[in-house]
């Protein structure tokens, strides 16, 4: 038995000639907290979605649970998925069902249990994020934080073994953020929990993850516990932690030369 | 209470279906398609029938008693051979009845009407009748009527 | 040859989306839900929002259409004498061609458009994605029981249209304008057949339910996932669906009057 929820061997993956991934391994202990940064463009979402099989790799194994991600079968790969529970970016909560009904909705799916303990289980999961009282609003009259923990109650309305936050702590007030952090933090010492946490948001990040991975160009810069990670010498983690615009990790998406592109202007003006 | 006003919604607009489909298959149809009457099939043989179409009535005294079956070409005698589906309830349409080929009005459709004969013996299931009368074309109406009119010169 | 090579490249690209299209419909339509009465309720909801809520516009253009064909008919046929018939016109016109057609073309405005838009925006908004990782077959969730939905309403309402059509003509004709009601009936009664003309005109408004559905839920799911993306897969979805639906009634005229 391996200790490794997810563990990614070798694994590239292209956008048209762009490539994401260029022969990334990465693992994800079991009941552990990992925290997965890097500067945005960094393709920290895909591979939140290649974990979940909604991409499919251009090579290399993926391994979800012991099961290589990209070889399953479509009702296989739905099987898997609800070990699975994920906090998308934009919470994407389903808008034509009230709060309660998106939170009941994966335990009406994958449960046969009765209404009042389904009732009961969601009512939890709300106090849990601090929207027990909004349970019968509509998403659309949630603030964007309260859809994201609204989001965050559904996610692990069916106890997951694995828990994907996709930028977790974006537009929250800092109680809410407190309160998430300490909400992952609770679910992954009483259930055992493991989680993977993608952001960019340094210091919360390393404040919760027991282990912690920086991607910049396609590549694990650098990997380790926060302490680690906070007195690496490498420039790269040194920049994006001190949070310097120069420095080895390009803040520019690849372009032609500055100086080249401003001139060309002026000679057709 | 929501889900439940929503199935009765679903549930009129069902059966408001229904009831249009009910009214055009009573109302506007007069259910006269799929008659499901007992027929017996007799046949006869016509020189022209014009523009006689399947499904065209057939009527004793402007009745209907039943309608043309199939119309197909009698290769050895270059006859049309029409077949009737007679309702089972007439059932006493003599063996030497004439069966003409009319028009409804001037532009209406084409009919078979029956002459009633004298013959004691009546038609049964493929039976056949002799004595038939082609449509009248109104082109060679008009040449027998040019024909004649300058003979008479 | 460059343009020749772009029309290459456009006439694969064609046919390669309606291969798209096809593993699409086959792969919705092989999933059978998981339980019956959560089916049930995903359906309903969708035949209220896809065919209660169209109720409307059919009724009133099924009533305005048969008023306009009864006065049309009469002016017509009252020049040969023989304004009797419209009941006959009035029928033949709107169960054979209009009650479908024009059914499917308002059905594709009203209906369509708006399921195209709203998978669209569930995609656009991760919803799709969402399910997906819920491990719920979006297929199973959110296709199957619209396009269900579009196969079970757009007969239903080409039936209420034609009814409604028959009797906003009969208003116009019988009442208004004075012809004898009796005549009116039997003549419309002796030249309509229910197994060829009604029938086939649920036949008609049944293929074009397949056609308009399955094209407003596959651009839905296969639009770009942003705001002109979906405004773009909308167009797609009426544009391609009258398209179709003209095109096909003119293939299942010429099929049914081959069988008369």
């Amino acid at each position: 038995m391996s200790n490794n929820f997810v563990d990614i061997q070798n694994m590239s993956f292209y956008r048209g000639d762009r490539a994401i991934y260029k022969n990334i391994s990465l693992q994800i202990p079991k009941g552990k907290i990992t925290a997965v940064m890097g500067p945005s463009g960094t393709g920290k979402t895909t591979l939140l979605r290649l974990i979940g099989g909604q991409l499919m790799p251009d090579g290399g194994k993926i391994l979800l649970d012991q099961q290589n991600v990209p070889d399953l079968s479509r009702s296989q790969l739905y099987e898997a998925r609800k070990k699975i529970g994920m906090l998308f970016q934009s919470g994407a909560l389903f808008t034509d069902i009230s709060v309660f009904d998106n939170v009941a909705f994966p335990l009406r799916e994958h449960t046969d249990f009765s209404e009042a303990i389904i009732r009961d289980i969601v009512l939890m999961k709300l106090q849990s994020v601090g929207l027990r009282g909004a349970a019968a609003l509509m998403p659309a009259e949630l603030s964007g934080g309260m859809a994201r923990r609204a989001a965050l109650a559904r996610a692990i309305a069916l106890d997951p073994q694995l828990v994907m936050f996709d930028e977790p702590f974006a537009g929250q007030d800092p109680i809410s953020m407190g309160v998430v952090v300490e909400l992952i933090q609770r679910l992954n010492q009483s259930v055992g929990m493991t989680s993977v946490l993608v952001s960019h948001d340094v210091e919360e990040s390393l404040s919760i993850a027991d282990y912690a991975y920086i991607l910049s160009g396609g590549a694990v810069v650098a990997q380790g516990t926060p302490e680690e990670i906070r007195h690496s010498e490498d420039k790269r983690v040194k920049q994006f932690l001190g949070g310097l615009p120069d420095g080895p990790v390009p803040f520019h998406f690849d372009a032609n030369d500055y100086q080249l592109d401003m001139n060309m202007s002026k000679e057709r003006g | 209470m929501k889900s439940k006003q929503l199935e009765l919604m679903v549930g009129l607009f069902v059966v408001l279906g229904f009831a249009a489909l009910a009214y055009l298959a009573i109302q506007v149809s007069g259910l006269s398609g799929a008659s499901s009457k007992d027929v017996y099939q007799i046949q006869a043989r016509f020189d022209d029938i014009g523009g006689l179409t399947e499904r065209a009535k057939v009527s004793i005294a402007g009745v209907t008693v039943g309608e043309v079956d199939s119309i197909v070409l009698d290769k050895e005698l270059y006859m049309a051979l029409v077949t009737f589906n007679i309702y089972s309830d007439v059932q006493n349409i003599p063996t030497d009845s004439s069966f003409a080929i009319l028009t409804n009005g001037l532009l209406g459709e084409k009919y078979v009407g029956v002459s009633i004969g004298a013959e004691e013996e009546y038609l049964e299931q493929g039976g056949e009748i002799y004595d038939t009368q082609s449509a009248l074309v109104l082109e060679n109406l008009i040449s027998q009527f040019l024909f004649e009119s300058t003979q008479g010169d | 040859m460059k343009p020749i090579q772009a029309a290459g490249v456009r006439a694969l690209n064609t046919i390669g989306a309606f291969g798209q299209a096809g593993l699409f419909l086959i792969q919705v339509m092989l999933h059978r839900p998981k339980s019956l009465s959560g089916a049930m309720g995903l359906l309903m909801k969708q035949i209220y929002s896809v065919g209660v809520l169209s109720l409307v516009i059919i009724l009133v253009s099924g009533l305005f259409i048969g008023m306009v064909l009864g006065l049309q008919g009469y002016t017509i046929l009252a020049k040969f004498g023989s304004e009797q018939a419209v009941g006959q016109l009035l029928a033949l016109t709107l169960l054979r061609e209009l009650g479908p057609v024009v059914t499917a073309l308002l059905f594709a405005g009203r209906a369509c458009s708006a399921l195209t838009a709203e998978i669209g925006l569930m995609k656009a908004t991760e919803q799709l994605s969402s399910l997906e990782m819920m491990g719920v077959d979006p297929y199973r969730r959110i296709i199957a029981p619209r396009f269900i939905a579009g196969l079970i309403c757009l007969p239903i309402l080409c039936v209420i249209f034609s009814a409604v059509g028959i009797l906003g003509g009969e208003f116009v004709a019988v009442t208004w304008l004075q012809i004898h009601g009796g005549s009116f009936w039997s003549l419309m009664q002796q030249s309509v057949y229910f197994s060829t003309d009604v029938v086939n005109g649920i036949i008609k408004a049944f293929c074009f339910a397949i056609a308009t559905t399955w094209i407003a839920v596959f651009q839905g799911y296969q639009c770009e996932p942003t705001s002109e993306g979906i405004g773009k897969a909308t167009t797609r979805t009426v544009v391609l669906g009258s398209l179709s639906i003209l095109a096909l009634d003119f293939i299942l005229t010429a099929a049914m009057i081959g069988d008369f």
